[in-house]
């Protein structure tokens, strides 16, 4: 249990480094090119074709790219600064909520109850107008700029306490939690205007493109495809900065981080932030493709599957994450097909087996593959231990 | 504490309030001495860590700390570089800086250097990336974000690779180093910021004779020039580099003076070096 502990919170041992092992460029290739050949395979060929992607395969697929954001948002995190949220469901359901908002606004009189001004689930509750946080909600803009905000400004308050009080390890993870079943709680309630546990559905088309046309969900396909590309590149490009150098520092060995002169908690607020973000676009770009935004994705146990996710692909490797959330989902669309309630052993035993024997994940296991053993560092070697442990003072300080 | 005895201790003559001193970021050492460590207490849990302790550290002077262990040697380094609070005291840098206000961040900007007991570099990083990040420069996050080297740094990087003998080994990762290579990249990491003061824990603990050697030169080297203050457990290491020596026991200074007058001194040896075979 240790070791795994070790693994999940611990120092520099189960982290891959950036710069050698990350080919970012060849990855967003590959993923462009599948993109194109899966769009034109549905648009272009005839439904009787052997090559033929059904719409929803496509949908499927755009699904897979909006966790692989996720789990993009989470190593950016945990990967590299080493703060393992285990509440990034919260930023993901959140930024799906605001997207969900300008959906429902954009129903206008066609729902059940047909009110041109009110969603359907607000005049069941027999309201007469719109609360103010549904005011503006049916233009497209403020809705994108709420995808972003809403999930930033949470991270910036939640991080500026936490950091700033030092909260680290288990502590901060615990408290991620808190904080995403909180907001599980709130959003369950049908006085915080939000649909209740029914949550917001039944949308029927976004900027004026009718959300079930095969073009739109290819379209919301691309796009989804062509923003996890941009942020795969934008955090690689990130990480190979000097604020990356830093954040990186901040993760093994926070401290001595310190003692040259960086306040880590603005660090770790910022990247935070960035992260958060990240999270907030791909539940934006998730909403109109499953049609669907409930409470249950600010669920805990989703915020863990993210972390598996990325552990089962790598930490810390960025393509990695990518790659672990499309197997993971993958292996979950099948195997909940067999036998949908051992899914959660399975992935419980995934995350155990990973963390015990592949520390590095997917990518450490390509590496080692290739032969280029990884140039991990050696775990800190003890040869003084005896000199640099006999002062009492050191375990009190 | 009463109200009166507070009275006393705010209206005290030889003292001048914090909100009427100059806080500017300049150090001013005018009366030659750099550090001022005065009245210092601090207890943990009842355990009195530090007592009364009075310390002055002249510019451009190396000085060696000992003490047996729990004497409040790394203690005194945590409370000087902004790690741990003090209960009482004051500690300033030069005669204006009040180093008791500010944080670990603070204090590192403004010229303090700490070197750990155990080496601490960024094992992930690359010898020149430890070095960079350890860059005197802006450290907010925007200015680092934005960051690139120029020529000067790197050629500031190149000498002091060449200082702490490790130029062959720039493109490594800190953590494939040695254990004596780490000490010098961290004494690295601390020149490349330009320190005034360096605060260095055990530099040699661990290393070899050879080793330990050339740690002694680099450190008197420096003196002069920076101002050093070495916690250090080898006597022989301390002989072979030191002028002053400070023992500090149970929390407050005990002696101070040259190594001989040190090893002359009765309660020193009844209380440290007695000890020693």
């Amino acid at each position: 249990m240790s070791t795994l502990l070790q693994n999940v919170f611990g120092n520099a041992k189960g982290f891959a480094r950036l710069n050698g092992e990350s080919k970012v460029a060849p990855f967003v290739v590959l993923l462009l090119v599948v993109t194109v050949l899966a769009s034109a395979c549905n648009l272009l060929l005839p439904q009787d074709s052997i090559f033929y992607v059904s719409t929803y395969t496509i949908t499927l697929l755009g699904k897979y790219l909006c966790y692989a954001m996720l789990a993009l948002a989470v190593d950016v995190i945990w990967g590299f600064c080493g703060i393992l949220s285990l509440g990034h469901g919260a930023f993901f359901a959140l930024g799906g909520y605001a997207m969900g908002m300008y959906l429902m606004r954009q129903i206008g009189d066609r729902g059940v109850y047909g009110n041109p001004e009110l969603p359907d689930f607000m005049v069941f509750l027999s309201w007469n107008e719109l609360p103010w946080f549904w005011q503006g909600m049916d233009q497209f803009w403020l809705a994108m700029l709420m995808v972003l905000l809403v999930p930033g400004l949470l991270a910036y308050v939640f991080g500026w306490l936490a950091f700033r009080s030092r909260v680290t390890g288990v502590y901060l993870s615990i408290m991620t939690q808190a904080l995403t079943y909180a907001l599980l709680l709130s959003f369950f309630r049908n006085e915080m205007g939000f649909g209740g546990n029914n949550g917001l559905t039944d949308f029927k088309d976004i900027l004026g493109f009718d959300l079930q046309s095969d073009n739109t969900r290819v379209t919301l396909f691309i796009i989804t495809a062509l923003m996890l590309s941009g942020l795969l590149v934008l955090s690689k490009k990130i990480m190979q900065t000097r604020f990356g150098k830093v954040v990186v520092a901040i993760r093994d060995g926070e401290s001595r981080a310190r003692f040259i002169g960086y306040r880590t908690e603005n660090y770790k607020v910022w990247l935070f932030v960035y992260s958060a973000m990240i999270a907030g676009i791909a539940g934006a770009l998730y909403v109109p493709q499953v049609g669907i935004i409930n409470p249950g994705e600010f669920s805990p146990i989703n915020s863990i599957e993210i972390v598996i996710w990325v552990a089962v692909g790598g930490r810390g490797t960025l393509v990695g994450a990518v790659i672990g959330a499309i197997l993971v989902n993958y292996a979950k669309t099948k195997f909940t097909a067999i036998m949908p309630d051992g899914w959660l052993f399975a992935l419980g035993a995934m995350f155990v087996l990973v963390t015990l024997y592949l520390p590095k994940g997917l990518m450490g296991l390509w590496s080692q593959f290739k032969g280029e053993q990884a140039v991990a560092p050696t775990p800190v070697n003890p040869p003084n231990e005896t000199s640099a442990s006999h002062n009492p003072e050191e375990g009190r300080a | 504490m009463s109200l009166l005895d507070t009275t006393r201790e705010v209206m005290r003559r030889d003292q001048v309030w914090p909100f009427l001193q100059d806080d500017t970021a300049t150090v001013d050492i005018s009366h030659q001495v750099l550090l001022y460590v005065e009245g210092l207490n601090l207890s943990f849990d009842g355990f009195k860590a530090l007592n009364d302790l009075n310390l002055y550290i002249n510019d451009g002077e190396l000085r060696c700390l000992i003490g047996a262990n729990g004497a409040g040697k790394t203690t005194l380094m945590d409370v000087i570089t902004g790690k741990t609070q003090c209960d009482s005291g004051t500690v300033y840098f030069g005669q204006s800086l009040n180093l008791l206000e500010k944080d670990e961040a603070e204090i590192a900007q403004l010229g303090i250097g700490r070197k750990f007991q155990k080496p601490t570099v960024f094992e992930a990083h690359t010898v020149m990336d430890n070095l960079e990040l350890s860059l005197k420069s802006n450290k907010s996050v925007i200015p680092t974000l934005l960051a690139t080297l120029t020529g000067e740094e790197y050629d500031q990087m190149d000498q002091v690779l060449e200082t702490i003998g490790l130029k062959g080994e720039r493109m490594m990762l800190a953590g494939s180093l040695s254990h004596g290579q780490k000490q010098w990249l961290e004494i690295g990491m601390l020149l490349m910021a330009n320190p005034r003061l360096l605060l260095v824990d055990e530099p040699v603990a661990g290393m070899t004779v050879q080793e330990g050697e050339r740690t002694a030169e680099l450190l008197t080297s420096l003196a002069g020039e920076r101002t050093v203050v070495v916690v250090e457990h080898d006597m022989e290491f301390v002989r072979s580099i030191a002028r002053t020596v400070t023992v500090l026991h149970q929390g407050s200074v005990l002696a101070e003076g040259s190594m001989d007058e040190i090893q002359n001194n009765p309660d020193v040896i009844e209380v440290y070096l007695g000890e020693a075979p």
